[in-house]
């Protein structure tokens, strides 16, 4: 559906660099990166609102590298909304039938179908700014959506929202993409996000791609330190190989396997990390008496950092496990993991 | 109630002085002259002509650079390029040139000695002591002024609003119609009446390039100059009243647009 062929975008100071992305018709495609990868750029060149120094930009079989943004069958909806802020909800959303000649009961159909899905009939004849963020941007996506683009692209569109807004509209995104035939190709960092939404994902750093792959194996089995960093592998260690174990620092550690793609790294996602009172006699490997030195509250968690001989791992616990364990700074534990949650790379 | 600090009183009491700097003249001119005066004036066939004259050429003036100075206010206000900053100096020097210098530099280009000004006379166009001149000066020094606001008002509309009209279909012409023009015109109003405003106050340009016919500025130094203070006054107050009686309409026509929208 949307194939990116080496594509390589200069801007003053800021570079996308050989960019191959290939995306499937109707897949719900994600997009992540830390501020300044280069995501929004990536995005507005698929839209043709950027223009592209080398590499082939593909629409539905199309090329469509040197066509102006209105030829494109590219939508786009950005975290901040961007309704034109002097037509009433309704004109907004009907905006782009100005430009795609239909019927009238065809267009109305369309503009009814989006209303109703999107819960946007008392809100036609107002101005947007007099709605809150996650009406607006329900409206922006029926903006998008009414002309039946090929491609819908999301620049970060719940970023903005409060929680519970954010949780309805994302529900919302998962029915939209469901009911319609258009490939949805979403820029975020919240990971539940991604992980609820996509079939796959790219992650990208530095203006070029450092990953990509199914949602789940980017989460598991991250290719590059960066990668493993970005998507939360909190326990990440520069490590030396011997058979089936690694060195970290004085620290043996059993991998139960031999490294297959080594560079010297070892991962383990927090909540892997078990800690207890006393030692685990269980199938886990690893298991090492340590020292506290920081609990942070992260809201439905508790994030425990131990010193093991100098080695630092980060557990992420609940506050009753806090509890239960009598965990606070300088207290001892034990902690575990199984070799199976260590991925090395 | 907390004590106000010596400094609030200094910040005060230097307000107040301005203030009364620039209320006191302007109210000591305009109470000055007598009703029959002001009536014996507006009934001057000279007085009525040359106020006429002046609004009449300043909003020529701001025509012009609404036509011309819009796309260039566009252009600066959205895209970057190498010796924008130049640009940006360059319509601002009519700004700090002095006004008798402008007109001297008009004047230059507009004589027979000068290949445009004879491009102009096989044409039948006269600078010198014409309409035409005037209205050239005019926009010669508000030209900056409308297109610096203007250029302010384009740079508060997103980029992004004119990217998703394009991304659901519209050229670039119809999202400037559809959805630039629509959140821009306020400010190409205030740039019109930023521009005609100091058009109309243009004294020492207009003088140099045409002392005939006359606009308003000139027959009032010219009635100063012969009769003295007392006959320039009332012209004066007639001036000074038309001039505000426009920007006060323009301006409520603004207010009244900003609340429905």
């Amino acid at each position: 559906m949307i194939t990116i062929d080496n594509v390589n975008i200069r801007l003053g100071e800021f570079d996308l660099r050989e960019i191959d992305l290939s995306i499937e018709k109707n897949e719900f495609f994600i997009l992540m990166g830390p501020t300044g990868a280069g995501k929004t750029v990536l995005l507005e060149a698929i839209a043709g609102l950027i223009r592209v120094d080398r590499g082939r930009i593909v629409v539905g079989g199309r090329d469509v590298t040197g066509l102006p943004p209105e030829k494109r069958g590219v939508s786009i909806v950005y975290q901040d909304y961007s309704l034109f802020p002097h037509l009433t909800v309704r004109d907004n959303i009907t905006y782009g039938l100005h430009f795609h000649r239909m019927p009238k009961d065809e267009a109305n159909k369309r503009l009814d179908r989006l209303v109703d899905e999107l819960d946007l009939a008392h809100l036609l004849n107002r101005l947007p700014t007099n709605l809150s963020g996650g009406e607006n941007q329900r409206v922006a996506l029926a903006r998008a959506l009414i002309v039946s683009p090929q491609v819908l692209l999301l620049d970060e569109p719940l970023s903005a929202l409060d929680p519970g807004f954010r949780e309805e509209l994302r529900r919302g995104l998962k029915g939209l993409h469901e009911h319609t035939d258009a490939t949805f190709l979403m820029v975020t960092h919240d990971f539940s996000e991604a992980l609820s939404l996509a079939d796959r994902a790219a992650v990208m750093d530095g203006g070029m791609i450092k990953q990509v792959g199914e949602m789940k194996e980017i989460f598991q089995r991250p290719e590059s330190a960066f990668v493993a960093d970005f998507v939360g592998m909190k326990n990440l260690f520069t490590a030396s190989f011997h058979g089936t174990k690694a060195a970290v620092d004085g620290l043996e550690v059993e991998l139960g396997r031999s490294p297959d793609n080594g560079h010297g790294y070892i991962a383990i996602r927090p909540e892997d990390v078990v800690l207890s009172k006393r030692k685990l006699y269980s199938s886990m490997r690893n298991s090492f008496r340590g020292t506290v030195t920081d609990v942070t509250d992260q809201g439905l968690y508790y994030e425990v950092s131990i010193a093991v001989e100098g080695v630092t791992f980060k557990s992420l616990i609940t506050k009753s496990a806090l509890f239960d364990l009598e965990i606070g700074e300088g207290s001892e534990t034990y902690l575990s993991f199984k070799s199976t949650a260590i991925h090395t790379f | 109630m907390i004590k106000k600090e010596p400094f609030f009183w200094i910040t005060v009491s230097c307000g107040l002085v301005i203030m009364a700097f620039i209320l006191l003249p302007l109210i000591q001119m305009l109470t000055a002259p007598s009703l029959s005066m002001l009536k014996e004036t507006i009934q001057d066939k000279d007085v009525v002509r040359s106020i006429w004259l002046s609004i009449y050429t300043a909003g020529l003036a701001a025509l012009i650079a609404f036509l011309f100075g819009t796309p260039l206010a566009y252009l600066l206000a959205r895209t970057n390029f190498r010796g924008k900053h130049l640009i940006e100096s360059i319509i601002d020097l009519p700004i700090v040139i002095p006004h008798p210098v402008v007109g001297i530099a008009i004047l230059s280009v507009a004589g027979k000695g000068h290949w445009l000004g004879q491009i102009f006379n096989e044409l039948g166009i006269r600078i010198m002591g014409s309409v035409t001149g005037i209205v050239v000066v005019l926009t010669f020094v508000g030209l900056p002024f409308y297109v610096n606001a203007v250029k302010s008002g384009f740079e508060s509309i997103p980029p992004r609003l004119e990217n998703v009209s394009r991304s659901l279909g519209a050229s670039m012409f119809g999202t400037f119609t559809r959805i630039t023009f629509p959140l821009a015109w306020r400010s190409m109003l205030i740039g019109i009446i930023m521009c005609s405003a100091r058009a109309i106050s243009e004294f020492g340009a207009v003088v140099i390039v045409a002392y005939h016919p006359m606009i308003a500025p000139v027959l009032l130094y010219e009635r100063f100059e012969g009769y003295g203070l007392r006959y320039s006054q009332p012209v004066a107050v007639w001036l000074v009243s038309v001039c505000l009686a426009l920007f006060l309409i323009l301006r409520v026509l603004t207010l009244r647009n900003a609340k429905s929208s």
